[in-house]
C-alpha cells in the first residue's frame, strides 16, 4: 500500500512515468543531458522495419553461400545446385523474425518499458492497452456482433466457392466463444478452476441426441432439456468440490469430465458406445426445413438450394445462443448474484462473514456455467449430426480454459478475441499438420509472457457511483486453483 | 459477573448507578465457552455478557484467545463446548433461552426480535439472520472491486430478495431498481461517514491502510447489524486516525444503536471509550468490569507487564482481601487462578 497515489489515478501508468523521469534526469544535467546516444527519429515502425531489413541483408549475404548454394559429390566430381527458394524463405524467416522481435519485446527495452505492439494501439495519453479496450468495450462490442451478423452474408456473396467452409470455421469460432464465456461464469467470475467443462458440452450434445434417437424430438425442444441437465449435472459435481480448494478443486474436476466421457463410451447399449450416435436431426425454422424441395426455406423464398444456407442457418443459431449467454451473464454481473460471484473469488471467508451462503453462490456458478455448456453441446450435436465420445476429450476442456485465461479472467471481450485467434488460426493452419501444435504452444507462450493476466487484463466495475474506473489485474484476485 | 446474569436483578432503566446494562440487558451472552485445538485449550470456561448499546473490550495479551472468542461468537469455530446467546429484543429471559436450548432449534422469533444460539448456526446465517458482523486482524476487503461494489455485496440479502432472487433481477423489474437504489443510498451514507465518498469508484485494494480499515467497518455496517465485532481495529492507525475512529464509533454506538465488542490492543482506545472491558489471559478471564475498574486490577497488570511470582501471589493476595473487604462477590478475579 506505499503507492497510495498511483491507485487513485490508475491512468498514470508507466509510459508517462518513463517520459517524466527522463524529463528529470534531462532537468538535472543542466538542459543537456552528457553521454547519452542519439536518439532515434522518426516512426518507430519505419526504424523497426529498418532494423529487420538490415538484419535480413546481413541474413542475405551470410546464407548464400550456406544454404543457396549446395555442392554434392557426383560420378563428374563436385555439382553445384542452387536453392533459392530455401534460401529466400530463411531471408524472410529472419526479416518477420526480427521485426516481431524488435515490435513485441526489444522495444521494451528501448523506449519507456513498454514494447511497439503495445504502444501502437495505446492512445497519446499513455493509456494502457487493456484500459482502453475497457473504456470503449461498448463500441468494440457493437462492432465485433455487426461483424459477426454480416459475417455469412459477405461470404456467400464474395466466395461462392469457399462459403461454406469459411461460414463453418466462423460457426465453430463461435461454439468456442459460448464454450469460453460459459466457463468464464465459472472460472473468470466465481474463480473457482473448472478442467472438466466439456462433461457438460456432452450432457448438452448427448442429451438432445438420446432424445432425437428415443424420442424423435425436434432441436429447440431438447435445447432447453439439454441446458436444464447440464444445469443438474453442474450441480451434481458442485457438491463434492464445494470444499475443496486450488488443486483439489482442478483435479477432481478434471476427473468428472473423464468419468463423463468414460461412461459415454462403455454404456454402448445406451449410448451406442464408441460408435457414437448419427442422423441428429438439423434445427429447423418454425418448422421449416433448410433442404431440397419447393417445400422447405430456400425453396418458398425462391432461392436455389445450396447446402450454404443451412451453414448460414447454422450460424445465425449460434450466434443467437452465443449473444444470449453474453446478454445473461453481462446482465447477471451486476446482479446481486454475479457481485457474490465475483466476491467470492476475491475473498471467500468475508463472504461468509457478510451473510452469503456461500454453497448456493458456488452451486450456482457451477450451474448456470454447465447450462450455457449444455447449450452449446446441443448446438454441436445438431450441426455434426453425429457424435461421439471422441468429441468430448480432456484437449476440448484444456482449449476452452486455455481461451478464457488467454482472453483474460473474467472478461467477455477477451473470449472472442481468444476464440478468434486460437480456433481461427488453428484451421489457418491446418495445413502445417504437426507443427501446428507447436505453433500454438509457442504462441501460448508468447502471450503468457507478453500479457501474464491475459488480453484483458481490467475488470469493470459492475456498478458505478460517479466515475467509471476499470481495474488493473494485479488488484484482482484468481480465486481458487490458480 | 457470569452468575449475576444467570439471575437478572430487578431491570432498571437506568443502568449506570448500581447494576451494569452488561448485566441487565446484554445483547450477547457467553456462557461456559470453551475452545479446544487438539490438546490446545484456546479458551476456557469463558463466561461474559455484552451490554446492549455498550463498547465492549476484549483485552488480553498475546495469545490470550480473544480472536478464538470471535471466531466462535462469528460462526467461524465450533465452540467445543458452551452457549453462546444473542437476544435481539429485551425479552430474551431466562426461560426463553432455557426453552430455545432444548428445543433442539437454532433460533427463535419472539414479539420484541429473537434469541438465538450462535452455536449452532453456521457463520453465514450468524451474520444474515443473528446479525452479528464482524471485521478481521488481517483486513479483508475485496480488494479488486471497488470501494462501492464491497458496501453493495455486504447487502447481497436484501438485495438478492429484491431481485426475486436474480429472476426479477434480470427483466431489471422496478422492484429491483428501487432496492438498488436503496443499497447505493445506504452505501453512500457510510461511505460519507468513513470520509470515503470521494474514493467510491477506486478499487478497495488500492486505498491506504486507514481508509482500508474504516471502508471494512463501512462494509459490516451495511449489513444492519445488532452487534459489530471489531477485530483490532486500530492496528496500524496513526494517532490522528485513531481517534477518528474513536468518534465513528461512538457514532455507530449512538446513532445507530449498535452495540460493539472489539478486540483492541491499543489502551487509549479502550480506555477512552470502552463501557465495559473483558480481561483474557491464557483462554481465562482474569477480569471483568468498567474500564475503571479493571485499570486498576492487580491481575490485569500482572498479566500485561509481568512480574515475579511472588509479586503474584502477593497481588492476588491482595486482591482477594480487598473482595473480601467488600464481601459483595466472590473475588472471581483470583479464584479461578490456581
Amino acid at each position: 500500500m506505499s503507492d497510495i497515489n498511483q491507485a487513485g489515478s490508475a491512468e498514470e501508468h508507466q509510459a508517462p512515468g518513463a517520459l517524466v523521469e527522463w524529463e528529470q534526469r534531462v532537468a538535472g544535467y543542466g538542459g543537456e543531458p552528457p553521454f547519452v546516444e542519439e536518439p532515434e527519429y522518426g516512426s518507430p515502425i519505419v526504424l523497426a522495419l529498418k532494423d529487420a531489413a538490415i538484419a535480413a541483408g546481413i541474413a542475405a549475404a551470410l546464407f548464400l553461400f550456406f544454404i543457396g548454394f549446395r555442392t554434392d559429390i557426383n560420378l563428374g566430381g563436385l555439382e553445384l545446385t542452387t536453392r533459392w527458394q530455401a534460401f529466400g524463405i530463411s531471408i524472410v524467416a529472419v526479416f518477420v523474425g526480427r521485426l516481431a522481435f524488435r515490435m513485441l519485446f526489444w522495444g521494451s527495452r528501448q523506449k519507456g518499458g513498454r514494447s511497439l505492439a503495445t504502444r501502437a494501439i495505446e492512445s497519446r495519453k499513455g493509456t494502457p492497452l487493456s484500459e482502453h479496450f475497457a473504456r470503449h468495450s461498448g463500441k468494440v462490442g457493437a462492432f465485433a456482433l455487426a461483424a459477426a451478423i454480416v459475417y455469412p452474408i459477405v461470404i456467400l456473396w464474395a466466395f461462392p466457392l469457399k462459403d461454406k467452409q469459411f461460414i463453418d470455421l466462423g460457426i465453430l469460432v463461435l461454439t468456442y466463444i459460448m464454450l469460453g464465456w460459459g466457463l468464464n461464469i465459472v472460472v473468470g467470475l466465481a474463480g473457482l478452476l473448472d478442467l472438466g467443462y466439456v462433461a457438460f458440452y456432452a450432457v448438452g450434445a448427448y442429451s438432445f441426441a438420446l432424445f432425437a434417437q428415443y424420442f424423435d424430438v425436434g432441436f429447440w425442444f431438447a435445447l432447453p432439456v439439454a441446458g436444464l441437465l447440464a444445469a443438474c449435472w453442474g450441480i451434481i459435481l458442485g457438491f463434492p468440490v464445494l470444499r475443496l480448494r486450488g488443486d483439489y478443486l482442478a483435479i477432481v474436476t478434471l476427473a468428472f469430465g473423464e468419468i463423463i466421457r468414460i461412461v459415454l463410451l462403455n454404456w454402448y447399449t445406451f449410448t451406442g458406445g464408441p460408435d457414437g450416435i448419427s442422423g441428429i436431426p438439423d434445427p429447423t425454422f418454425f418448422g421449416l426445413a433448410f433442404a431440397r424441395g419447393d417445400d422447405n426455406l430456400p425453396g418458398l423464398l425462391g432461392l436455389k438450394y445450396d447446402s450454404a444456407y443451412k451453414q448460414a442457418y447454422f450460424f445465425y443459431i449460434i450466434l443467437l445462443l452465443a449473444m444470449i449467454t453474453n446478454f445473461v451473464t453481462m446482465r447477471l454481473r451486476k446482479l446481486p448474484l454475479g457481485r457474490a460471484w465475483e466476491a467470492l473469488r476475491e475473498d471467500e471467508i468475508a463472504c461468509r462473514s457478510l451473510g452469503i451462503n456461500t454453497t448456493n453462490t458456488k452451486l450456482t456458478a457451477f450451474a448456470i456455467g454447465a447450462m450455457f455448456g449444455g447449450f452449446a453441446g446441443s448446438f454441436f450435436a445438431t450441426r455434426q449430426g453425429f457424435i461421439s465420445p471422441e468429441s468430448f476429450t480432456f484437449m476440448e476442456s484444456a482449449l476452452i480454459l486455455a481461451i478464457v485465461v488467454l482472453g483474460g479472467l473474467g472478461s467477455q471481450m477477451g473470449v472472442v478475441i481468444a476464440s478468434i485467434v486460437m480456433i481461427g488460426g488453428f484451421e489457418l493452419f491446418r495445413d502445417l499438420a504437426e507443427y501446428r501444435m507447436l505453433i500454438f504452444g509457442l504462441l501460448m507462450v508468447i502471450i503468457m509472457v507478453w500479457r501474464p493476466r491475459g488480453l484483458i487484463a481490467t475488470r469493470d466495475p459492475s456498478a458505478i457511483l460517479k466515475q467509471r474506473q476499470s481495474i488493473s489485474a494485479d488488484m484482482v484476485a484468481q480465486g481458487e486453483g490458480h | 459477573m457470569s452468575p449475576a446474569s444467570a439471575k437478572p436483578a430487578a431491570p432498571s432503566p437506568t443502568p449506570a448507578d448500581a447494576t451494569h446494562r452488561w448485566e441487565v440487558d446484554p445483547v450477547l451472552t457467553v456462557e461456559h465457552l470453551t475452545m479446544r485445538f487438539g490438546g490446545l485449550v484456546a479458551v476456557d470456561d469463558l463466561s461474559f455478557n455484552v451490554g446492549r448499546g455498550d463498547i465492549t473490550a476484549l483485552i488480553g495479551p498475546n495469545g490470550a484467545g480473544k480472536t478464538t472468542v470471535f471466531n466462535c461468537v462469528t460462526g467461524f469455530y465450533k465452540p467445543t463446548e458452551g452457549r453462546i446467546v444473542m437476544r435481539h429484543g429485551r425479552d430474551g429471559g431466562d426461560e426463553a433461552v432455557r426453552k430455545l436450548t432444548e428445543s433442539g432449534e437454532p433460533w427463535a422469533r419472539t414479539d420484541a426480535g429473537g434469541i438465538f444460539l450462535l452455536e449452532r448456526m453456521p457463520d453465514f446465517r450468524i451474520s444474515k439472520e443473528a446479525k452479528v458482523a464482524r471485521t478481521f486482524q488481517n483486513i479483508r476487503l475485496f480488494s479488486g472491486m471497488t470501494v462501492l461494489e464491497n458496501l453493495l455485496i455486504a447487502q447481497h440479502n436484501v438485495l438478492m430478495a429484491a431481485s426475486g432472487f436474480t429472476i426479477g433481477g434480470i427483466f431489471n423489474l422496478p422492484g429491483f431498481r428501487a432496492a438498488r437504489q436503496a443499497a447505493i443510498d445506504k452505501a453512500v451514507y457510510w461511505l460519507e461517514h468513513t470520509r470515503l465518498i470521494d474514493q467510491a469508484d477506486i478499487p478497495a485494494g488500492g486505498l491506504p491502510y486507514g481508509a482500508q480499515r474504516r471502508l471494512e467497518i463501512a462494509r459490516a455496517m451495511c449489513t444492519e447489524p445488532h452487534l459489530l465485532c471489531l477485530d483490532e481495529p486500530a492496528a496500524g492507525l496513526n494517532p490522528r486516525e485513531t481517534s477518528e475512529l474513536n468518534e465513528l464509533l461512538e457514532f455507530i454506538r449512538t446513532e445507530e444503536g449498535t452495540s460493539v465488542l472489539l478486540i483492541e490492543h491499543d489502551m487509549g482506545v479502550v480506555m477512552e471509550i470502552s463501557d465495559h472491558v473483558v480481561v483474557l489471559d491464557y483462554g481465562e478471564k482474569i477480569s471483568d468490569g468498567s474500564a475503571e475498574r479493571v485499570r486498576n486490577d492487580p491481575s490485569v497488570i500482572a498479566a500485561y507487564l509481568g512480574v515475579e511470582d511472588e509479586e503474584v501471589a502477593e497481588a492476588e493476595a491482595e486482591a482477594a482481601a480487598a473482595a473480601a473487604r467488600a464481601a459483595k462477590a466472590p473475588a472471581e478475579e483470583s479464584g479461578d487462578r490456581p
